[in-house]
């Protein structure tokens, strides 16, 4: 990798030297020319055009930037916890990162699809893939929170994943690792060709309120699934998996996975698989997994854990899979807007095969078949062919789209974006990134519309692109004008965990419908205290409940007496505010788990367990007016055996207290 | 670090002649309009013109409005006349003109911005009273239960 990154620097260096010019600062910082800095500056008060819902990858969360400007508003937490706003702490949201495996607090969050109606982004969810323990997200981009997770079982990193048909009837969750399933699980590695089986999980997207289920899912030859796109307009009822591994290697994959000329993309008849599925032809098999929902009357998120799911067979039942031979392990699999051409990228090859959705179907009709694999028939080469691009670059990764028949395809090996024509299959233009490109997006670019505009590069290495932070850098991004002839780079922007894929939206898709409180009289939460009168505090064994309000700027009760030593004291803080932008924080000493963030009309839950004898202050955290410093209180812990009666106040003076009691 | 922005605006300008354009218009977010005119200063400013008081009490609304009171008033708020957070509500009927009560509940922005009398009061309590998003019939609720309180029958 060193040799490598070290060769692209150079390279780097080579194309930028011919076009440096009196403005732009020497050394690798990118060409820019003209008016750059004017197609990035969105001026104070004003709003950036698009949203852009980047991956964290392994901080397990979204970053929510503005496209042109690049600037990061908000950080969603999904898969990890998050102390800014006590999410994976609270009472209320520790259920969210439950699983069959128990409490997972970190994962690994690599692709994000929005949700969309006849083929267009319709602003509604944001969902994401759990690459780790597998699992998939989504995200309510009324609220920007996460609303739900579900599990995946009998699949082994779910990489495959989030990618959704064309009218979000479906999110898909395809398994990276195939794993052994079933009964029979306890068996030698060894044994991969026999007992391993790789899975694609159908998960329904409920139209109204967007929860998930897993429909089905498919059972499938061994072999690695890396990426996959939906079909949209002609190919709206099927689907196109990468897959890797058709060697069914099991140790040194870099190697030994690496042999075959080609591995395939696999077609996948979901409507096919749905008929099957209603005609009850499905099997329900045992597996345990988890499905957490966040309700948001109640702000409490419930985990269910599941029994069973049903499994659809492809080599009883027919006419569901096919596999299409694609060069040097393929990774991006995208399908263009209209649908027709779906583009295999092979991380190890020289050329980029554009397949044809009408050959496809022809040669299936045709049985235009080389052989089967695993019992699933394999369809011709050239026979799906449309046509190849001839010598666009090194390691093609992944192709986005604009809606003038153009792709955008992104080259790890070579460093560099290469648009080309999808149906000359010409290359057009080329532009180096900083350094080292994974995943690109267009706005809209996965959709059957694409909004155009820019090309987002997410790239792996950072190197010199910022001022250095030790070894631990920021990532590195550049944004590049598409909407001439030639691609122009305008901005580079630093981004937080390690992006994978991303998706940009207008903003005007989503802002308007975006909330700005909690209206307290709709708070359903079970420890909710609706004004202060509700204010108080009950014990229930060891337990004490406290129902706090805070207003700017006192927390009602602030003095709280008669909590013992070995007590689990519940802090359910409720924010009486019901204005935008006034969120009330909560910290109290000592506390082990976290603090609490609670937007207006909210309550949020905090655990505190006192281990020893004292008086323990607590306050706000999040400076809301100008006696936020006085928004402050105390809670009094005596011995396990006192008699110290409960009781609790706000702005009650007392006659002095002399310490007898 | 001046000498720097200096030069750096001489750098944008030498490279970047054109003026930076804004991108996108955008709606400001919807805000209570304040009044151009304000007719009658008594009543305050807001939506709020006219208000018609009835007696005998109207019952539904003062349970309503106590209500609304215990949920979003009465963590600054004290029946009697004590100054809490914000000033205590006994008395306040006979003090303002019913108009202006509302106005100050639905539109505190404002209200706290233009109305002299209500920066009278923010000088008083230094604490700026929340918006806390109650509707003008609510807060025909919340008069209701004043008065009330005020021991009007």
């Amino acid at each position: 990798m060193k040799t490598f990154t070290r060769s692209i620097v150079i390279l780097a260096l080579i194309g930028f030297g011919v076009s440096m010019n009196s403005c732009a600062p020497k050394g690798p910082k990118g060409a820019i020319t003209g008016d750059a800095a004017s197609k990035v500056y969105v001026a104070p008060g004003q709003y950036d055009e698009f949203y852009n819902i980047v991956s964290g990858g392994f901080n397990g969360q979204m970053g929510i930037y503005g496209l042109p400007s690049g600037r990061l508003f908000r950080i969603i937490p999904v898969f990890s916890q998050f102390p800014e706003n006590g999410y994976g702490y609270s009472e209320e949201s520790k259920a969210m990162l439950n699983t069959s495996h128990g409490y997972v607090p970190w994962d690994d969050l690599h692709h994000i699809a929005l949700s969309v109606t006849n083929g267009v982004h319709d602003g509604r969810w944001a969902f994401g893939n759990a690459n780790n323990t597998p699992r998939v997200a989504r995200v309510d981009l009324k609220t920007f929170h996460t609303a739900e997770i579900i599990e995946l079982p009998n699949s082994g990193g779910n990489h495959s994943s989030p990618f959704i048909t064309e009218n979000s009837e479906y999110v898909v969750a395809g398994t990276r690792f195939s794993v052994p399933m079933g009964d029979k699980t306890d068996v030698p590695i060894s044994s991969f060709k026999q007992n391993f089986k790789g899975t694609i999980s159908f998960i329904g997207v409920d139209k109204t309120t967007g929860n998930m289920n897993i429909a089905f899912q498919l059972v499938t030859p061994g072999v690695n699934f890396d990426l996959a796109r939906a079909g949209k307009g002609p190919s709206g009822g099927w689907f196109f998996f990468s897959c890797y591994n058709t060697e069914q290697a099991y140790t040194l994959l870099e190697v030994n996975a690496s042999q075959k000329d080609k591995d395939f993309i696999m077609a996948v008849n979901w409507k096919k698989a749905e008929e099957y599925m209603k005609a009850g032809k499905g099997k329900k098999v045992k597996s345990k997994y988890a499905h957490n929902v966040l309700d948001e009357k109640t702000n409490m998120t419930t985990s269910t854990m599941m029994e069973e799911v049903l499994q659809l067979d492809p080599t009883e039942l027919k006419d569901i899979l096919y596999f299409i031979p694609c060069p040097k392990s393929p990774h991006g699999c995208d399908t263009d807007p209209t649908g027709e051409y779906i583009i295999g990228s092979g991380k190890l090859a020289a050329l980029i095969p554009v397949f044809s959705f009408t050959k496809i179907q022809q040669a299936i009709a045709n049985k235009d078949f080389e052989g089967e694999f695993a019992g699933i028939p394999v369809i011709k080469y050239e026979s799906a062919l449309h046509g190849e691009v001839k010598k666009p670059g090194l390691g093609p990764l992944h192709t986005e789209f604009d809606a003038n028949g153009n792709a955008y395809t992104s080259f790890f090996v070579s460093s560099e974006i290469v648009k080309w024509n999808v149906k000359t299959l010409q290359v057009l233009d080329r532009v180096p990134t900083y350094y080292s490109i994974g995943h690109l997006c267009v706005p809209g670019g996965p959709t059957a519309k694409p909004w155009g505009k820019y090309v987002i590069a997410y790239n792996k290495i950072t190197k010199d692109r910022y001022l250095p932070t030790g070894p631990e850098l920021t990532q590195s991004a550049q944004l590049y004008d598409i909407s001439g002839d030639k691609m122009q780079l305008l901005l580079d922007f630093p981004t937080v965990g390690e992006p994978h894929y991303a998706e940009a939206i207008p903003a005007n898709l989503v802002s308007p419908n975006s909330v700005k409180f909690y209206k307290i009289e709709d708070n359903g939460h079970p420890y909710a205290a609706k004004g202060e009168k509700e204010a108080r505090v009950e014990r229930k064994g060891n337990q004490v409940h406290v129902y706090m309000t805070a207003i700017r700027s006192h927390l009602t009760p602030d003095n709280i007496e008669g909590v013992k030593v070995g007590d689990d004291v519940y802090f359910h803080v409720t924010n009486l505010e019901q204005d935008w932008d006034v969120p009330h924080g909560f910290a109290i000493k000592g506390a082990l788990n976290a603090e609490l963030l609670i937007m207006p009309g909210e309550t949020q839950s905090l655990k505190w367990q006192p281990k020893t004898v004292g008086v323990f202050p607590f306050y706000c955290t999040d400076f809301c007016s100008a006696l936020h410093q006085e928004m402050q209180g105390y809670i009094r812990v005596s011995p396990a055996s006192s008699n110290v009666p409960l009781k609790f106040s706000t702005g009650k003076i007392e006659t002095e207290g002399t310490g007898a009691n | 670090m001046k000498y720097l922005i200096a030069l750096i605006i001489i750098l944008n300008l030498a490279c970047a002649p054109d003026k930076p354009k804004v991108t996108e218009e955008y709606p400001e977010p919807t805000k209570s309009a304040p009044e151009a005119v304000i007719t009658d200063p008594t009543k305050g400013i807001g939506a709020v013109k006219n208000v018609t008081l009835k007696n005998p009490l109207e019952q539904e609304r003062i349970s309503r409005g106590l209500a609304i009171f215990e949920m979003k008033c009465s963590a600054c708020h004290k029946l009697d006349e004590t100054r809490f957070v914000g000033p205590g509500w006994k008395g306040i009927t006979s003090r303002r003109k019913p108009e202006w009560i509302m106005n100050m509940v639905t539109n505190v922005e404002v209200m706290l911005d233009k109305d002299p009398e209500a920066q009278k009061l923010l000088e008083l309590c230094l604490t700026r009273m929340p918006n806390q998003n109650v509707s003008i019939g609510d807060a025909r609720d919340i008069l209701e239960f004043m008065r009330q309180n005020d021991g009007q029958k």
